[in-house]
């Protein structure tokens, strides 16, 4: 499998992320939007968790592939070896 | 919302060139990493009744709902990896009917793969169902239907015909690996919705000490009172919980589902399928936090009031603010709901006169209540993916084992790989209008569902048995492993026929036949029928196999414990071996519920 999960998942929390972050400094100050998440506002700060997460998730698929990229890739029977019976 | 439906299909686009054999299709290639595969693992059984039912029952029956992950899952996926892993990977066989094929012989596979493609088929619509119900309810595509002109009711079709189309379409493109990256994917998104309600919730009550201040006793702790059936919310004491829910069912889910083992079966190598279940297990230690506490925390909430503000304005006038709260909520219990009859739109009753409270509306309603906009888009997203991961895992088991169990074996054999692989594209398109089917016929028939989810239970209380037989005793043969599975199913069947709950009338709820014996609770009358099947279905097979002429040896090996030999692990360090990682993750778990206790 040449595509690594890490890149369009990190990708995705980080757009997310954006979202919610614009969302939430838009949004920042009212009051009456915030009531029901106890005056915190939700969005800007879960935004930022999810950016942040998006954001190393996505280093980490782009450091993954890179290293597979340096590795010639494996001959098809070597993982075989290390099967158990 | 529409940014994940696009990733999700976006995956199934990327990974549609990777697919080239059947054995990419459904076995993902078995070039799978393990950390994908063992939260995929989890995630094909977060589906609905995971998060919406744990919900509920961690608002029914307070924090004992753990023990299904304690004692029902854990130990069963430890179990799992360290031993069965071997042989189910081990064998080359691409299910687990086709293992069952394998170890016994032809008819116990056809049974087992004919009522596991049922069931497949069944739960996927079930849990359509159930998706569709609950947006319909939530009403929070209303006002887009309302914009569109079109009437309320065409919500319900709406979201199966998304939901569909969407499953189908990754799966249709990208086969296992594309549905289990999705689950991975959902399994993520699972979290980023529910922590934060988590975290608002446990600070609007104030904290752990404050959410155990508003509930009562039994609630927060999870063995208080477990040795006796009377003292415990839940109505079950230690032997059947440990036995039922440990032994029999929890075990008979997680080790012999091929909705949760292809997962596994699909990672790269053997040391890898064996850390699939454990590395799921980690996770699944500190998955209560995250579904039970959103239930608990909603019966903790102060149940709403109509209440009266009267206003005066400076004209003189006075304004009567009315906040109207429905006979609906205010029967309810914090802001779990009551059921209404629909015939009389007065609240239920239970026997006993207390109003009987729609627990499955926990979760929902939870995130109603706190969520501001926003943020709610996404914990609406976490809800929807739950559906679908269920949704997912239950076509691939489908496709894999119609494709391989039932038309390669006995409709069309020896054909092409391709033709394969296109059978099974088109069993997942068969799949999921069956499954459409069946959410329709629920609509018509709500007991349909009920019914289904029993005879279900029928048949997998006693499959543990079976396969713990076929693994670890070589003289185990298919006439007794066949006869064995349908005098449990039977065993199941009589149990229910006879016994009943108290507090609940004859009928679906057991004693059509007639009562002989009363359970405090479903979950008791649950637990001991699969107590019965497991042993039944075990001395049957015992006594048929002794009767019968055995497998020769030298077909068994790599299927039988004792004539397999142990798996290689020379080359890793005993830290990366999986029983030290099984014994460490056994340590967390015992420590979470002395911690509970």
């Amino acid at each position: 499998m040449s595509l690594d999960l890490r890149l369009p998942m990190g990708l995705m929390f980080t757009l997310v992320g954006i979202i919610l972050v614009a969302f939430g400094l838009a949004t920042n100050g009212n009051t009456e939007l915030y009531a029901r998440s106890l005056g915190i506002n939700a969005n800007l700060w879960w935004g930022l968790v999810l950016l942040g997460f998006g954001l190393i998730m996505f280093q980490l698929g782009r450091r993954g592939q890179k290293r597979s990229a340096n590795l010639p890739p494996p001959e098809p029977g070597t993982t075989e070896v290390r099967r158990g019976h | 919302m529409v940014l994940y439906f696009v990733f999700v299909l976006g995956i199934g686009f990327a990974l549609k060139r990777y697919m080239k054999t059947s054995k990419d299709f459904f076995q993902a290639g078995r070039a799978l990493p393990a950390w994908i595969c063992g939260l995929a693992f989890i995630s094909a059984n977060l589906g609905a009744q995971e998060v919406i039912g744990m919900g509920a029952s961690g608002a029914k029956y307070g924090l004992e709902t753990a023990h299904f992950y304690g004692i029902g899952a854990i130990p069963a996926m430890i179990f799992v990896g360290i031993f069965m892993m071997p042989f189910y990977y081990g064998s080359k066989a691409r299910s687990v009917p086709e293992f069952l094929r394998l170890r016994f012989d032809e008819k116990t596979r056809a049974l087992n793969a004919c009522s596991f493609a049922v069931m497949t088929v069944f739960s996927s619509g079930i849990s359509m169902y159930a998706m569709a119900r609950l947006i319909q309810t939530l009403h929070v595509f209303d006002g887009l239907f309302h914009a569109m002109g079109r009437p309320a009711g065409d919500i319900f079709t709406f979201s199966i015909v998304l939901s569909a189309i969407i499953v189908l379409g990754y799966i249709f493109l990208g086969g296992l690996t594309s549905a289990i990256y999705n689950e991975v994917l959902q399994f993520f998104l699972i979290i980023a919705g529910f922590l934060p309600l988590v975290l608002l919730g446990l600070r609007n009550v104030g904290g752990w000490a404050g959410l155990k201040a508003t509930l009562p006793v039994a609630y927060m702790h999870q063995w208080k009172g477990v040795m006796h059936s009377s003292t415990n919310p839940m109505g079950i004491e230690i032997f059947g919980l440990a036995m039922g829910l440990g032994f029999v069912l929890g075990s008979g889910y997680w080790c012999t589902d091929f909705l949760v083992i292809q997962t596994a079966m699909a990672s790269k190598d053997m040391d890898s399928a064996r850390r699939v279940p454990l590395i799921a297990a980690i996770p699944k230690m500190l998955f209560p936090f995250l579904v039970i506490l959103p239930g608990l925390l909603a019966i903790a909430l102060p149940t709403p009031h109509t209440v009266e503000t009267v206003t005066k304005n400076a004209d003189g006038s006075i304004i009567h603010n009315i906040q109207v709260v429905s006979l609906q909520v205010e029967q309810g219990k914090g802001i779990v709901p009551a059921k209404i009859n629909p015939v009389t739109g007065q609240p239920m009753l239970t026997a006993s006169g207390q109003p009987l409270l729609d627990y499955d509306m926990a979760t929902p309603n939870m995130l109603l209540h706190y969520f501001p906009t926003g943020i709610l888009g996404l914990g609406l997203t976490a809800l929807l993916a739950s559906f679908m991961s269920g949704m997912a895992g239950n076509v691939t088991a489908f496709n894999t084992v119609f494709t391989y169990d039932l038309y390669q074996s006995y409709i069309h054999k020896g054909a092409s790989d391709r033709h394969y692989l296109a059978v099974g594209r088109w069993a997942t398109v068969g799949g999921i209008l069956l499954s459409i089917a069946t959410a329709y016929a629920a609509i018509n028939f709500n007991n349909i569902m009920d019914t289904l989810q029993l005879v279900f239970s029928f048949v997998n209380a006693p499959l543990f048995a079976t396969f713990l037989l076929g693994m670890f005793w070589k003289r185990a043969t298919g006439h007794g492993a066949f006869t064995g599975l349908i005098a449990g199913t039977l065993t199941a069947l009589l149990h229910h026929g006879l016994t009943l709950p108290i507090e609940a009338h004859p009928g679906i709820h057991g004693g059509w036949i007639t009562v002989v014996h009363h359970y405090p609770s479903d979950m008791a009358q649950n637990f001991w029928g699969a107590i019965f099947a497991f042993s039944v279905n075990f001395l049957v097979t015992v006594v048929v196999s002794l009767a019968t002429k055995p497998k020769p040896e030298s077909e068994l090996v790599g299927l039988v414990h004792s004539l397999t030999p142990k798996p290689a692990q020379h080359h890793l360090a005993w830290w990366q071996k999986p029983e030290t990682l099984g014994i460490a993750i056994l340590i967390g778990a015992i420590a979470l519920n002395i911690f509970f206790a």
